[in-house]
């Protein structure tokens, strides 16, 4: 059979694919819609959640972060509670990562806070000690970008159906009302940071990157994964 | 493998992929031991503003060196071997010349979009995938015009049984073009909502699901690339250079056959007391262990054909690499394995154990069997002998000990780190803060950073003594039959 198999591509190429696809096939497709289900009450991310979400990702903060606590009493006492399957449901992409190089930052948000991290991203060094995370001045001067994070909160809420604009949930609305939203979200966190370009920006009107790093690094917390 | 006198067989394409083979790896290289030394000493990271942080540079290191140089490798291995195997030639076929111009300048053109967007921060995250959609799109259209390339040469073949190493080119081809279109599936966020960047998606799965299949693709189709592409030159060129026929067609087909279907499963094991169902980490963990089996018999195989030979080890630097490469195979997919075991992954997940393994597969399996497979078809390609053979040795030992020093600096970090995440103090507190975790690895990146930078200064003498033997070295008037000619021994 090989014989003949080596000297027909196609049928070679077919008897490759048989092979290839079972364990793709045995691993995800089962379990798929189990995977998919949300723990109860985890709330959507908010608009300056979603825009602090892809300043996260556009600087590949998860190259050196995990965003996954294993079973383990050493990882538990560390960084909280193991992680739930559930817990990520709105996560698109998902960020566990590979590697940490710092710390896990899935439930950051439950000790950390806004001036905590203002002062982590300016000069790291300056709360952790012998800290090898580089500084992340551009944050304080880059603005984020409102129109992108509405387009994904909106693809969430339309195409996969989050649950957006529930009673008592997390608002989201149309394009006019979501930007208002993220600019009083954005002044709640600003009125705890002590950088003043940061506070006069938003004053102009332009929300900055590091504003949106600090709501979403909050949002990795109980309060928005756990029914009130 | 008797050659047909009366085939010329035309190397243009191949030479294009020579070349770019040599830059992306300087350039990948390059990035590697930045963000290397950048571990050990932070303020490196400020050299470029914020196109310059670990977090920027890390996917341009690795997509440079999976997609650039490994890529170019293997395509250059390609244009060479495919004509060879199967008896045809280029010039007699003007549209496969022609597919295989259009492949290399529209990889190009990719690569270059590439480079620039992940420096401005477009990423969706995914590793080894982190091109935005457009250029997903790109790729799609690349690998297909790889495709028409090798099935349209196996269409028009003279030699009627396919070698082993296009089985592999097969395997390679097909598995990747699933993985990689399965795991980029996503949605363009401009297109539903009418606002924000046109180039931003969000991914089909969420979460766990999306864990599932990045990682059935992360291991699947790079460790695909770097295994099943690189055996296929390997099954060519340590034959051709030693002279010696393979040991065992059975256990090539043994080991094909079965890895074709094993490899696919171990992706379960980057998950390993993750969210994913229990029963699915157990599957990853036993048959990454299985999976020793065939990739052993590869190395096994590779290593037998050398079988009353070894004398030319001593002799041929470019044995010396086919051999070495080899057995960092062996080492890596042993390694590999081990590191899945579930007790032994609750330890090495996450630390510097992992990118540890990494690098002796793809600096000693991966990297040095390309740069054998490039001094074996230069001199065939340019007909004039290898400028310079103690330039190779020298080469050859400065690399090694990179290696060498790479993967032993990250297993003591990765195994130190491990322990110290977990250790307790006498009442089951934690002992260290994360941060002494830290600070206590510095001389092993330290070690590490060095080790790559002795790679690189190997990969300049590289290029060094292919541009000398293209331009300044000795010519041959007939094609040597196995042993590759070089000078100044």
């Amino acid at each position: 059979m090989f014989s003949w198999l080596e000297k027909n591509p196609f049928f070679f190429t077919v008897a490759f694919l048989v092979p290839f696809s079972i364990a793709g096939l045995v691993e995800i497709v089962p379990e798929f819609a189990q995977a998919s289900r949300p723990t109860e009450g985890l709330k959507p991310y908010s608009m300056l959640e979603t825009a602090g979400r892809q300043v996260y990702i556009k600087d590949s903060c998860n190259a050196c972060h995990s965003q996954l606590v294993r079973p383990f009493k050493s990882e538990t006492d560390r960084y909280g509670m193991y992680s739930l399957s559930g817990e990520y449901a709105y996560d698109r992409p998902f960020l566990w990562g590979s590697k940490r190089t710092g710390p896990d930052l899935h439930r950051v948000g439950d000790y950390r806070t806004t001036d905590w991290h203002e002062n982590h991203m300016w000069d790291p060094e300056s709360v952790v000690p012998g800290s090898i995370m580089p500084a992340y001045k551009h944050m304080f001067s880059n603005s984020v970008d409102i129109d992108t994070a509405y387009a994904e909160a909106y693809t969430q809420k339309v195409v996969f159906g989050m649950p957006y604009d529930t009673p008592n949930g997390v608002a989201l609305g149309s394009y006019e009302e979501a930007k208002a939203l993220i600019y009083d979200e954005a002044k709640a966190i600003v009125a705890d940071m002590k950088n003043q370009d940061v506070k006069d920006a938003l004053a102009r009107g332009e929300i900055k990157e590091i504003v949106a790093l600090i709501a979403y690094l909050n949002s990795l917390s109980n309060e928005r994964r756990v029914a009130q | 493998m008797q050659t047909n006198p009366a085939l010329e067989y035309d190397y243009s394409i191949s030479k294009l992929f020579l070349y770019a083979t040599i830059v992306f790896g300087i350039v990948g290289l390059l990035l590697g031991v930045v963000i290397a030394f950048q571990m050990a000493i932070p303020q490196l990271n400020y050299l470029a503003g914020e196109y310059g942080t670990f977090g920027r540079l890390r996917p341009l290191h690795t997509s440079g060196i999976i997609f650039g140089f490994t890529l170019s490798g293997i395509w250059a291995g390609w244009y060479y071997i495919g004509q060879r195997v199967l008896k045809i030639s280029y010039n007699e076929y003007p549209f496969l010349k022609a597919i295989g111009y259009i492949h290399f300048w529209l990889y190009i053109v990719l690569m270059a979009l590439a480079v620039v967007s992940l420096f401005a921060g477009m990423t969706t995250s995914k590793e080894y995938s982190e091109l935005v959609w457009p250029l997903d799109l790109l790729v799609v259209v690349v690998w297909v015009l790889w495709g028409v390339s090798l099935f349209g040469s196996m269409g028009v073949r003279r030699e009627k049984t396919l070698y082993i190493s296009l089985w592999y080119f097969i395997a390679t081809f097909v598995a990747i073009a699933a993985l990689f279109i399965f795991n980029n599936l996503q949605i363009p966020t401009y297109f539903v909502s009418g606002y924000g960047a046109w180039t931003h998606s969000i991914s089909l799965y969420a979460g766990t699901n999306d864990a599932l299949v990045q990682w059935w693709f992360g291991h699947n189709a790079v460790a695909f690339l770097f295994t099943a592409a690189i055996i296929a030159l390997i099954y060519y060129f340590l034959p051709k250079e030693s002279g010696q026929p393979i040991f065992s067609y059975k256990l090539s087909l043994y080991s094909f056959w079965g890895m074709m279907f094993v490899y696919i499963w171990a992706g379960g094991h980057h998950l390993i007391y993750s969210t994913v169902p229990d029963w699915m980490q157990t599957m990853g963990s036993v048959f990454s262990v299985i999976l020793i089996l065939p990739s052993w018999g590869t190395a096994i195989n590779m290593l037998l054909t050398m079988k009353g030979q070894w004398h030319q080890l001593k002799e041929s630097p470019i044995i010396k690499f086919l051999v070495l490469a080899s057995t960092f195979y062996m080492l890596s997919t042993l390694e590999g394995p081990i590191q899945s075991i579930k007790s032994v992954n609750a330890l090495a997940h996450f630390t510097d154990w992992i990118p540890g393994h990494v690098h002796d597969g793809t600096l000693g399996w991966v990297g040095f069997m390309i740069i054998a497979a490039c001094y074996h078809m230069v001199p065939r390609m340019y007909k004039r002998e290898i400028y310079s053979g103690k330039l190779m040795e020298a080469q050859f030992w400065i690399q090694t000990t990179g290696i060498v020093l790479y993967f032993s600096s990250m297993w003591i970090a990765g195994i130190t780190q491990g322990m110290m995440w977990r250790a307790t103090d006498e009442f089951g507190s934690l002992a260290y803060s994360f941060i002494d975790t830290v600070t206590v690895l510095i001389p092993y990146y330290m070690i590490r950073a060095i080790g790559g930078l002795l790679y690189l200064i190997g990969f300049i003498m590289f290029t060094y003594n292919i541009i000398m033997t293209i331009v300044a070295s000795k010519e041959i008037d007939k094609e040597p039959q196995y042993a590759t000619p070089i000078a100044a021994r």
